[in-house]
């Protein structure tokens, strides 16, 4: 009881205390990628200490939701982060929610940041939360669908269930591959990566994620920056969780697997990280009316999935 | 008994109906107080006996015959358990809506118009549920409409609200017809109209089917079921914004009582492909209707849009109940059903705070486009909090109740492959594909709603001057708000509660719920899916207090206020702010050709030319296009034709008499 416990605080602060690093994993890589030396791994911890010590500039017009938006979507963020298991299946409080409910939540998290966006009242802000909804409205069926696909393979949207059906009866499916590919166009989506957002840009008019928080400032903006790396990590650890399983600890089963598990999960997230970069490095950004038929690829994608398994239940 | 006590109750609301034209001549504001205290505690009445008779405290199973209506039917009541759980939505519904007119009906500048209409509109809505005849559920579900329609017309001096005012009448008179020949042909030839008679009797397949068809017409209008929704989102704005709730929260759920009694009770088992209707209709429902509402200017009329949504949702769930009760799939059944009626619940009383913040904000600005609006969060800081939590619930996010529901019905899709139909194999994931998709573009429609109403700089004089709800409003959208979030973390006692009514209709009932670990629920078995909002929620209050505790004591608090940055450019007209329907453009650019036929038209002026440009965006209801104005052309020529006959000599009138007459003799020989 105890034990289910802490393995399930060090999850929480595992994945608060990786997500910067997977963030700085990225740049640094890039940057290798694109001949250039780059920031250290660690740059995104100082730039976020750097942030919480300086004051917090709000505009004339912010109003009480400004202020409390970004501690919201942290928390839903990071709420949604550790539901999602990592280095061990079967955590005290898995049952809690489900996949489902860690979509939902993340969901809440965007429902804050487009409001943040529009709380100022600049062009700016509109603009981002009005892009921010439009893409959402197309990434959250698809993940319904890739729910669908992936809850009736393994008969269960309980995370941990699907993580050990997956190691015990892995069998390649047709539906999983097509599952697989969506959830890599949503979390492309979802974190404003290269080719629906770009990351490194800001004052473009095609930009979506800094345009809504382009006002803030301070210890806010580094609670949403770090909301943001929490999302990043929530979806590199989704892929990890139901398409390559293995390595996850299984509950009260000791220590020793506990370390392996932390350690194939840090490789799995360096893995991970480095395919993204390669990715974003060899394609182009697309514009903002392109993403749509990009996002509902994603959705035709989980859909034809979900009907496969809905006909066929061996495909 | 009970259900003499709620007949006490509804006798009370007529009573007070009838009574209240008296009242008028007082001061305003005494008569209004005076009579929505009175209804509210008739309806509190009410719910306290339905929330009795529901959890099993007494037992409300008689029946009871009065002899009222025509003299050998007399008229039947009784509260079972699918009554009880609407007569539960309907008066929690009324009684926030009472309280809350206590503080907006002061501003009513025809109270005249309203006050009579609005007890006599609880009492109707209340004895079409305990109704247990054909004949008083018909004479209440008129007393319902026709009570609504006069509230509809209490501004009847605008043109637009008589013309939401004919449609209505024209569909709710439709509707009723359709009921009455669905109620004919379960009654059969021996005219039986009582419910149990009904119940008892075997139909036959094809008048089951029918009784279906014209159960979705009478009741789906009523709902608000595409096609039919037509009237709903102009009679709903029409009316005052107390009465806007009650209609968009609870008659809607009333309709679909109505269809829930007739389809699932007195028609008899259900063919599979009814729930291919069903679900076809529910999942276009729900897409269009949110589709329309995230289109809408007027907040009020974006909030009809939505209600249509919800109903969608609800059918989508009946269709999945109807579908797993005609393969005998009790189980699955049961938990399609008490998601569907579950969410009828949630909606009643999201919807309602949200037109009662829509009905806040109409009075302080007087406005009702949001393109006038703007920055509200600062000068109604209470509405605003409501209205945001309303919007939180009703976009499906957790640990709020609209959620729940939703992930109730996805979970009963979830079940679905086990269905041996191939029409369902296919039907059924675009029907949760579409309700993934409802619910996301449900999350665009009220960030937009709030953002543009509430958050940024006002856009009007009226918008900058507008001052904060009173206290009855603000406080019953707050206690509205409380319910929703308990109903949202605790859902395990609804769900224990609806128990009955799924042992009722679909014989089985989902596993008990309230005795669960950490208070979760679990629709089927633990290692298929669970989810505990309390914990969620729980996990959500202390991280978000960890994280604000810890930045504040070990980093800075300072804040400095500056104007906005705005990439260097802020501009102090809040006319540069982003519109509301600039926040649409991009929907209405990917989905807009196709659900809309949208166009735009830019005229440019030739070079040199000072005139300003136009830009004319068109959007077209394909429904309306489709379906209602080739019948209104239709019925407009007949009308010119007929129109010569009013002009002919008195020969011609005496010969068409006569051919008449020959006609019939004629009919009545060979008949006879």
């Amino acid at each position: 009881m105890i034990l289910d416990l802490l393995v399930q605080g060090a999850q929480m602060i595992l994945v608060l205390a990786l997500a910067p690093l997977l963030l700085g994993f990225t740049r640094t890589v890039k940057s290798r990628l694109l001949r250039r030396r780059g920031p250290p791994v660690t740059q995104v911890y100082r730039d976020l200490l750097r942030l919480v010590r300086k004051e917090a500039v709000l505009a004339d017009d912010a109003s009480w939701l400004f202020r409390n938006a970004p501690y919201a979507i942290f928390s839903a963020t990071w709420v949604a982060a550790a539901l999602v298991p990592t280095f061990a299946t079967g955590l005290h409080f898995s049952w809690a929610a489900d996949l489902i409910v860690v979509t939902a939540l993340l969901g809440s998290s965007r429902f804050f940041l487009a409001l943040a966006g529009m709380d100022v009242g600049t062009a700016f802000g509109g603009i981002g939360s009005s892009r921010e909804m439009l893409f959402s409205t197309l990434a959250e069926p698809a993940m319904i669908m890739i729910v669908f696909v992936v809850a009736l393979v393994a008969g269960s949207t309980q995370l941990s269930e699907i993580a050990v059906f997956m190691v015990d009866h892995a069998t390649l499916r047709v539906s999983l591959g097509l599952a697989l590919i969506a959830l890599i166009i949503v979390a492309l989506a979802e974190n404003a990566r290269i080719p629906v957002d770009n990351p490194a840009t800001h004052l473009e008019l095609t930009m979506v994620h800094e345009a809504m928080i382009l006002e803030y400032s301070g210890r806010h903006l580094a609670v949403i920056e770090l909301a943001a790396a929490l999302k990043l990590l929530l979806y590199m650890s989704l892929i990890g969780c139901i398409f390559v399983p293995w390595g996850m600890a299984r509950p009260s089963s000791g220590f020793l697997p506990l370390v392996i598990g932390v350690a194939t999960y840090v490789v799995k997230l360096a893995a991970g990280g480095f395919l993204l970069v390669l990715f974003e490095t060899s394609i182009a950004k697309m514009r903002v009316f392109r993403a749509p038929e990009f996002l509902g690829s994603a959705l035709m994608l989980g859909f034809l999935g979900t009907l496969l398994l809905f006909v066929s239940r061996s495909f | 008994m009970p259900i003499a006590w709620v007949l006490v109750a509804v006798a009370a609301l007529f009573a007070i109906a009838a009574l209240a034209p008296m009242t008028l001549s007082r001061r305003r504001a005494e008569a209004g107080t005076l009579i929505y205290g009175a209804c509210a505690a008739a309806c509190t009445l009410i719910l306290v006996i339905a929330l009795a008779a529901l959890l099993g405290a007494v037992d409300a199973g008689g029946t009871l015959v009065l002899p009222l209506g025509l003299p050998w039917l007399g008229a039947r009541f009784r509260i079972d358990a699918l009554a009880a759980v609407f007569l539960v939505l309907v008066d929690l519904g009324g009684v926030a809506a009472s309280l809350y007119a206590i503080g907006y009906g002061r501003h009513e500048s025809a109270p005249g118009r309203v006050l009579p209409f609005y007890p006599a509109f609880l009492a109707g809505m209340n004895l079409v549920v305990v109704a247990a005849d054909a004949f008083s559920f018909l004479v209440a579900w008129e007393f319902m409409s026709l009570t609504s329609w006069a509230m509809v017309m209490a501004h009847h001096h605008d043109a637009e609200n008589r013309r939401a005012g004919y449609v209505y009448l024209v569909m709710a008179s439709f509707g009723t017809l359709s009921l009455l020949l669905a109620f004919g042909l379960l009654a059969g030839a021996q005219g039986d109209y009582a419910f149990a008679a009904m119940r008892g009797a075997a139909h036959a397949d094809w008048v089951a089917g029918t009784v279906l068809g014209l159960m979705l017409l009478g009741a789906g209008s009523k709902a608000g079921l595409v096609p039919l929704h037509v009237w709903l989102p102009l009679a709903h704005p029409a009316a005052p914004s107390h009465v806007s709730a009650l209609m968009s929260g609870v008659m809607t759920k009333v309709a679909i009582y109505g269809f829930v009694r007739v389809v699932f009770d007195l028609a008899g088992p259900p063919a599979w492909w009814w729930s291919v209707v069903v679900l076809t209709l529910g999942s276009i429902t729900a897409v269009l209707g949110v589709l329309h509402a995230v289109m809408q200017r007027d907040l009020k009329r974006l909030l009809a849009y939505s209600t249509v949504e919800n109903v969608g949702i609800v059918f989508i769930g009946l269709g999945l109940a109807l579908a797993f009760k005609a393969n005998a799939m009790a189980g699955p059944a049961a938990l399609a059903l008490t998601a569907a009626l579950f969410h009828a619940f949630n909606h009643s009383l999201f919807k309602s705070i949200l037109f009662f913040g829509a009905g806040a904000v109409l009075t302080a600005t007087g406005k009702r486009d949001i393109e006038a609006l703007g920055g509200l969060i600062r000068r109604m800081p209470h509405v605003a909090y409501a209205f945001l939590g309303g919007c939180l619930a009703i976009a499906a996010l957790p640990p709020l109740n609209g959620f729940v529901s939703e992930w109730m019905i996805l979970q009963a899709i979830l079940l679905s492959p086990a269905l041996p139909q191939w029409g369902l194999k296919f039907l059924v994931p675009a029907a949760g594909a579409m309700l993934a998709f409802a619910a996301a573009l449900a999350g665009a429609c009220f960030v937009r709603a709030f953002g543009i109403t509430f958050l940024g700089r006002p856009r009007s004089p009226e918008a900058a001057g507008a001052q904060d709800g009173d206290r009855w409003s603000t406080g019953v959208m707050k206690t509205l708000l409380g319910l929703c979030l308990v109903v949202g973390i605790l859902p395990n006692f609804v769900i224990d509660a609806l128990h009955p009514v799924s042992d009722l209709l679909v014989g089985g009932a989902m596993p008990a719920q309230s005795l669960l670990p950490h208070l979760s629920i679990v629709p089927i078995s633990e290692s298929r899916s669970s989810y505990s909002g309390l914990l969620v929620f729980l996990f959500i209050l202390i991280s978000t207090r960890l994280a604000i505790r810890v930045i504040h004591d070990f980093a800075s608090r300072r804040v400095r206020r500056a104007p906005a940055w705005d990439c260097g450019w802020p501009d102090p007209n809040p006319a540069t702010q982003y519109t509301a329907d600039s926040f649409a453009q991009p929907l209405r650019r990917v989905f807009g050709p196709m659900a809309f036929r949208s166009r735009i038209e830019a005229t440019m002026p030739p070079p040199g030319d000072p005139s300003p440009a136009r830009l004319v965006l068109s959007l077209r209801d394909l429904v309306w296009d489709t379906f209602y104005a080739p019948i209104a052309g239709i019925v407009l020529a007949i009308a010119e034709k007929l129109n010569h006959l009013q002009f002919l000599t008195i020969r011609s009138y005496l010969s068409l008499v006569f051919a008449a007459l020959v006609g019939l003799l004629l009919m009545v020989a060979v008949w006879a």
